[in-house]
């Protein structure tokens, strides 16, 4: 078991809809985030690309927030999402500056929170909220591990990359280009 | 830390027990300590489920919302039987639960008074407030008519409303969803096809090969079904053709995207019917079998060459002819997308026109991949006595714009300034649902109109910049707390959908079909609201429709089997069209006898002088126009707009991004509020570009208050639609200020 997220750019429109499903579900404080939206422009007018895409947490099976994490609140648990366990989060930041993606947040209540690949919602057999809710279908999700699956798929017959490669944290967040 | 862990153990939960009960456990994860407590720790968390369908824009959206067992709203999810949204909510929707939180919202009614010669508003109890309204409408009635009392609305609200004008007697009500929206599409679409294009736009997305969006930003506006429906035509490798002056969302989707210089619209698509028809790629068949006026198009576009507008439009020739041959390609399958927001230059009925000719020219209309023919459920009326024949209303007000269809929000306005020689004069306005310092422009007209009324009410759930000129403020609790009108609206199948309160209103909020009934009571139009609660209604309303409110209750949307036949032409019969030969008319003899063009030209537009930029404006996808702005969640995701400005403008003038500036218009008029200027290529350099609905006055909006410029503001210059009265906006121009020209008078 090897969970991914496969999201294609040529259909996100950057509604921001995984944002805020994100925030209801998990209960994210207003002003916080756990996913968000960037976009980038490339070449001039009118002779433009324009990416728009989702991001949070990658669930890197190298991931420096683990270990870099003093306490062991950071840990990767089955099916290879990075998880904190907040009464063992002394909220140092250590993980917040070692992230390559900036995916961590401070929560008020004094420990460092982030997407979790909605795992309660696994647990039940959902998928994550912002993959439940995508107007436009473009964040699939699903098992690496299963050649079958649709994100085996995917990445099997679509161009695709992941983010910032050089910093070598196998990231399991894909995006089809 | 052992706070956090247990807010942490409850913040985790909440998705949880939604359907804890119905779903059977698939341990994905195996065994795991830390989730078996988070999941221990919320079996028993019940949550519940209610019906509703979104208010948050007129999408109308069927979800569930979701409630705790303290009562408290958690999220609200899509109703996956629902063919507006397919179970999935755009931002606004799943967002829609910070209307109800929010903090801001009006919670009791007011009443203006005057402390120390400084108007202000008091709280009033809502007999106070009802009776004065009644008193109020009951002497201008005496004095002038019933008509002189006037609504402009906009949503669920409104309909109440109307209900309560109509038992009244008065008819002199209008939205700005015509004359500031889609009003000439409407009317382009029905002089051609017999049939307006109506909402949810019946265009057959989801199987079509090729997409024409001009200056449609379908990913920008959330049209949910639209943009669900777009992206699986992204994905079934349909072609996308957009026509846009700045690099929008489907833009960058599309294989062809036309940069057009903006106002020059119509040349593109009479280029486009020179070259279906000049190589005979038009479908002949059916222009033969289903059209009239086919040789006077022909004639009256042989001139129109590619090359003749490239001159016009920057668009080169070859690229128009690629494009037009992709569209005859794909034909039938092919949408020339009507639009929505289509108050351009004043010529927009004849731009619509325009478009409608392509789509019958390409043979899209009633054909899969095009135009589906739309079918709504009857929804049988509550029984009441006939309304009241009015002396004048709407249509008289509107009479100079002959094929105006609804009415027109400013021509109303402009009935309530003194005038002695004014027919049909307004004394008295009530505004329900609707911003109009935001939604209506030229806001000297409506500020001076506002001045002159005898009495005005304002019925809102947000202390919008309206209320402040308004004489009783109403607070309507949010769609999550009341029940509202079933929903019937066109689709490929009837589909209805209920809204039911999931919580009961907060504060002092009504519903408002309790305000309507609770005047209309206190007017002795009591016969018209024969119930205690507008639950009765809809009850009555489902039952006679074979269904029920308990059942609606449990499944929030059902959907019928069509009654009118096919969803698209049976290609072995002549399908009449609804037009008074049954034909499409290519040519229309009734803008000839108007005195209007009966084919579309193309007119020059007004330029920006040197300095100044077009000012162009649209959506940004987490917002509805002004109305959610203060919304916490949405805000979240976007608190102000900014200012679009070419890297080649930002060199001349020396503007970077971030920067805050301060726009003023062709007239003098100056922003209430700073922009920061976003430098980008997206957009070109004679225009500049924000997203609409921001800038708000109210200091009660503690999220939105002069956060952003109001748009709406800088159109002072109205360029009317001579044939339907919708009020153009897109030619004001801007000049950019770096210094603050409210220095000297700030406080």
């Amino acid at each position: 078991m090897r969970y991914a997220m496969v999201i294609d750019t040529l259909k996100c429109v950057g509604c921001s809809d995984c944002v805020v499903a994100c925030q209801t579900e998990n209960d994210v404080p207003i002003g916080f985030c756990r996913d968000w939206i960037t976009e980038t422009v490339n070449g001039s007018y009118p002779n433009l690309d324009l990416e728009l895409k989702s991001e949070r947490c990658n669930h890197c099976d190298n991931a420096p927030c683990v270990r870099c994490c003093p306490t062991g609140a950071s840990h990767i648990t089955d099916g290879g999402i990075v998880l904190v366990t907040a009464d063992e989060c002394i909220g140092c930041g250590a993980c917040i500056e070692s992230c390559p993606y900036d995916a961590r947040y401070q929560h008020p209540d004094g420990y460092v929170d982030k997407c979790t690949f909605c795992h309660h919602r696994l647990e039940k057999g959902q998928l994550p909220a912002c993959v439940s809710v995508c107007p436009t279908k473009c964040m699939y999700f699903g098992d690496l591990d299963n050649p079958q699956s649709e994100v085996s798929q995917l990445l099997k017959n679509r161009k695709h990359k992941t983010l910032a490669p050089e910093a070598g944290t196998n990231p399991h967040v894909f995006y089809l280009i | 830390m052992t706070t956090s862990r247990r807010k942490f153990i409850k913040i985790s939960a909440l998705g949880l027990g939604a359907v804890a009960a119905s779903t059977t456990a698939i341990n994905m994860f195996g065994s795991n300590a830390y989730i078996d407590e988070l999941v221990k720790q919320n079996v028993s968390k019940k949550f519940k489920r209610t019906a509703t369908y979104c208010e948050v824009c007129f999408w109308k959206c069927a979800a569930w919302t979701y409630t705790n067992e303290d009562g408290e709203i958690k999220k609200i999810i899509g109703n996956e039987n629902d063919p507006h949204c397919y179970g999935r909510l755009c931002p606004r929707g799943t967002g829609g639960v910070g209307m109800y939180t929010d903090e801001d919202r009006l919670k009791t009614p007011l009443i203006r008074t005057i402390v120390n010669g400084e108007d202000t508003f008091r709280e009033a109890s809502w007999d106070e407030a009802l009776d004065l309204i009644a008193s109020k409408f009951k002497g201008i009635k005496e004095t002038y008519g019933a008509e002189s009392v006037a609504l402009i609305k906009h949503g669920a609200p409104g309909s109440h409303l109307e209900h309560l004008f109509k038992a009244f007697g008065s008819d002199t009500i209008a939205e700005p969803a015509y004359a500031q929206c889609r009003g000439p599409r409407e009317t382009g679409f029905n002089l051609t096809f017999g049939t307006w294009v109506g909402s949810p736009e019946p265009t057959d997305i989801r199987d079509t090969k090729c997409l024409v969006l001009i200056g449609s930003h379908i990913g920008e506006n959330m049209h949910n079904s639209q943009v669900q429906e777009m992206s699986d035509a992204i994905d079934n490798g349909a072609t996308i053709i957009t026509v846009d002056p700045r690099l929008s969302t489907a833009a960058s989707k599309s294989q062809f995207w036309l940069a057009i210089k903006p106002a020059t619209d119509i040349a593109l698509m009479l280029s486009w019917m020179n070259v279906l028809i000049e190589e005979g790629i038009y479908d002949k068949e059916y222009i033969n079998k289903y059209a009239t006026g086919f040789e006077e198009l022909k004639n009256h576009v042989s001139q129109f060459t590619p090359e003749w507008a490239y001159g016009i439009t920057t668009i080169k020739p070859e690229v128009i002819r690629e494009t037009a041959r992709a569209m005859a390609n794909a034909a039938p399958s092919v949408i020339i997308h009507p639009g929505r927001h289509v108050v351009w230059y004043g010529d927009d009925s004849q731009r619509a026109r325009a478009m409608a000719i392509l789509n019958a020219l390409l043979g899209s209309w009633g054909r899969r991949g095009g135009f589906y023919f739309k079918e709504a459920a009857k929804v049988p009326n509550f029984p009441a006595p006939a309304y009241p024949e009015p002396k004048w209303g709407w249509k008289e007000i509107g009479e100079k714009y002959p094929l105006a269809q609804m009415g027109i929000t400013t021509e109303v306005m402009k009935c309530a300034l003194p005038d002695k020689d004014n027919k049909y004069p307004v004394k008295a306005l009530m505004i329900a649902g609707t911003n109009i310092t935001k939604s209506i422009p030229n806001k000297k007209l409506l500020e001076d109109a506002m001045d002159a009324l005898d009495f005005m009410v304002v019925i809102d759930t947000m202390p919008m910049d309206v209320t402040g000129y308004a004489d009783v403020v109403l607070p309507e609790c949010t769609y999550l707390e009341r029940y509202d009108d079933i929903r019937s609206a066109t689709n490929r199948e009837p589909s209805i959908a209920v809204r039911i309160p999931a919580v009961e209103p907060k504060y002092d909020s009504k519903p408002a079909w309790w305000m309507a009934k609770q005047i209309g009571e206190r007017l002795g139009l009591g016969d018209y609201f024969n119930y205690d609660d507008f639950k009765e209604v809809i009850e009555w309303q489902l039952k006679e429709m074979g269904t029920s409110l308990e059942e609606m209750e449990k499944i929030g949307v059902k959907n019928y089997p069509r009654k009118s036949g096919s969803m698209y032409i049976n290609e072995d019969e002549t399908y009449t069209f609804p037009t008074d030969n049954g034909k499409i008319h290519l040519y229309s003899q009734e803008l000839k006898n108007l005195g209007f063009d009966p084919l579309p030209n193309y007119t020059k537009h007004p330029e920006p002088p040197q300095g100044f930029y077009r000012l162009n404006y649209g959506r940004a996808p987490m917002h509805t126009f002004s109305r959610t702005v203060n919304n916490p969640n949405l805000n979240d995701l976007k608190k102000e707009n900014d200012l679009w400005v070419n890297p080649k403008v930002a060199r001349i003038i020396g503007l970077k991004t971030g920067q805050e500036v301060w726009l003023k218009n062709q007239d003098d008029i100056i922003s209430s509020f700073s922009i920061k200027v976003r430098v980008t290529e997206r957009v070109r350099w004679d225009s500049v570009y924000m997203v609409h609905g921001f800038g708000h006055e109210n200091k009660k909006l503690s999220r939105a208050n002069g956060k952003g410029i109001n748009d709406t503001e800088l159109i002072s210059k109205v360029f009317t639609d001579p044939i339907m009265g919708g009020t153009g906006m897109r030619g004001n121009f801007v000049a950019i200020l770096t210094e603050n020209p409210h220095k000297n008078t700030e406080i």
